[in-house]
């Protein structure tokens, strides 16, 4: 993360390619919808790796037959939050699965600072490693 | 396909390899009646060909507007022509799945202040790619009350069937006089409707015929009095009031069903033949209260 190249974040599917465009989400999407995957759209201006529950834009999206209707809730939370980090993930409620099978970021705010190596000094001369969002020194909302 | 002469190269070939003409024909077949409700139904998938056509050697050619009203007394067939639309303009390429999507006004509109506008777009979204058909439509419209949520969800449907034309379209349903009051109060509801459906009442011949067909859908057998029976029963529930064309045929034919099972049921121990389990006989139609009622009024 820290040695990316442009500081681009890079969490979930097609991160090191170039931002999906409308047509890619939606061919995406429909992969999605064909297996029958309930799809969910999140947000976030706090983009630490271990942030792993993000804010919902809605309820996940059941019974859908085209990603018309997704890709219109995408452009609603891309309008509502131009900023912040929008995914979208893809739940597969199968039993045994029941868990995400995608999840692809759909909006990423227009500067990233990145994120620094955080150093602790512990007992014995010893170094923990942590990161820290360069973003989260400000408050919620006044981040990105 | 009249048209089909003029232009035999491309004009035919779009029309067989769109799966349109089966979906016409399952039309002409499944449906009795109806004439101007099929005349319209062709004319439409006529445009839509002719208009894709246009599109193919790049003439001008928008999106046409596709949303329609469909009205009519109940059980004229609004749902059923709905479906075999949904399939027609998914075989011209015009909605991308080809599913209908029925609701009525309690689907859309929401019981609190802020709880119409998550449901009308959660209807919204599960109808795109396909087709919405909105039955009663002018319930979502209660001019009595002002405070009614019904004029929001009207809103939202509105923004999304002008700006998503490519998504969805939107059918709505009900009475005649009652829609053109919907209309009327809509106006800019009216306007973007394209297409206003009428769909006739039944003649009894047609009804009888349309009995006939779920007959043998069911596979069932109507012995001669029976037919006899059934050409009264019909001339004498039409007259009655609650007549619900071919919906109450259909509830007929179940309690007939339903009076023939109970009389081999307490014949049992005679003889049983296989044709005897699917002959509808005189006696079935005949324990109609529709026959006591009209010979008690005589």
């Amino acid at each position: 993360m820290m040695t990316n190249h442009g500081n681009r974040l890079t969490q979930g599917q097609f991160s090191y390619l170039p931002d999906l465009t409308d047509a890619q989400i939606t061919a995406q999407l429909e992969y999605a919808l064909k297996n029958g995957w309930a799809v969910g759209i999140e947000y976030t201006d706090d983009p630490h790796p271990r942030n792993t529950y993000w804010e919902m834009h809605g309820i996940p999206m059941f019974d859908l037959k085209d990603p018309a209707g997704i890709l219109m809730e995408i452009n609603a939370c891309r309008k509502t939050f131009p900023n912040h980090y929008v995914r979208v993930t893809a739940f597969d409620s199968t039993r045994g699965v029941e868990s995400p099978r995608m999840s692809y970021l759909v909006n990423r705010p227009k500067r990233e600072p990145g994120f620094r190596v955080v150093r602790e000094e512990r007992d014995g001369r010893n170094v923990g490693y942590t990161i820290h969002s360069y973003a989260t020194d400000k408050p919620e909302g006044e981040r990105y | 396909m009249s048209a089909s002469e003029k232009l035999p190269l491309d004009l035919d070939a779009l029309y067989r390899d769109s799966s349109v003409g089966a979906s016409l024909e399952a039309l002409e077949r499944e449906l009795i009646g109806l004439a101007p409700v099929k005349q319209r139904v062709r004319e439409i998938a006529a445009l839509l060909l002719v208009e894709k056509l246009r599109r193919s050697i790049g003439l001008q050619a928008a999106a046409p507007p596709l949303h329609m009203s469909f009205t009519g007394n109940p059980g004229t067939g609004k749902t059923t022509v709905a479906m075999k639309m949904a399939s027609i303009l998914h075989g011209l390429g015009y909605v991308r799945k080809g599913h209908l999507v029925a609701v009525t006004r309690d689907d859309l509109v929401g019981q609190y202040i802020g709880h119409t506008a998550p449901k009308t777009k959660e209807v919204l979204k599960r109808a795109m790619g396909g087709v919405l058909f909105i039955d009663e439509a002018y319930y979502l419209y209660r001019p009595e009350n002002e405070r009614d949520y019904g004029q929001e969800a009207i809103e939202i449907l509105l923004q999304v069937m002008e700006n998503q034309r490519d998504d969805l379209v939107v059918i709505f349903a009900g009475y005649k006089d009652r829609m053109d009051r919907f209309f009327a109060s809509n106006p800019g509801m009216a306007s973007r409707v394209a297409h206003h459906i009428d769909f006739p009442d039944y003649s009894e011949e047609e009804l009888f015929a349309i009995a006939g067909l779920m007959l043998e859908r069911m596979q069932y057998v109507l012995s001669e009095a029976a037919a006899r029976a059934l050409r009264e029963y019909v001339a004498l529930r039409k007259a009655q009031p609650h007549f619900a064309n071919a919906r109450s045929i259909r509830n007929a034919l179940d309690r007939a069903r339903l009076r023939q099972a109970s009389r081999l049921f307490e014949r049992r121990g005679g003889p049983l033949t296989p044709e005897m389990l699917s002959a509808i006989e005189d006696e079935d139609i005949r324990g109609s209260r529709v026959f006591n009622g009209a010979e008690s009024r005589k």
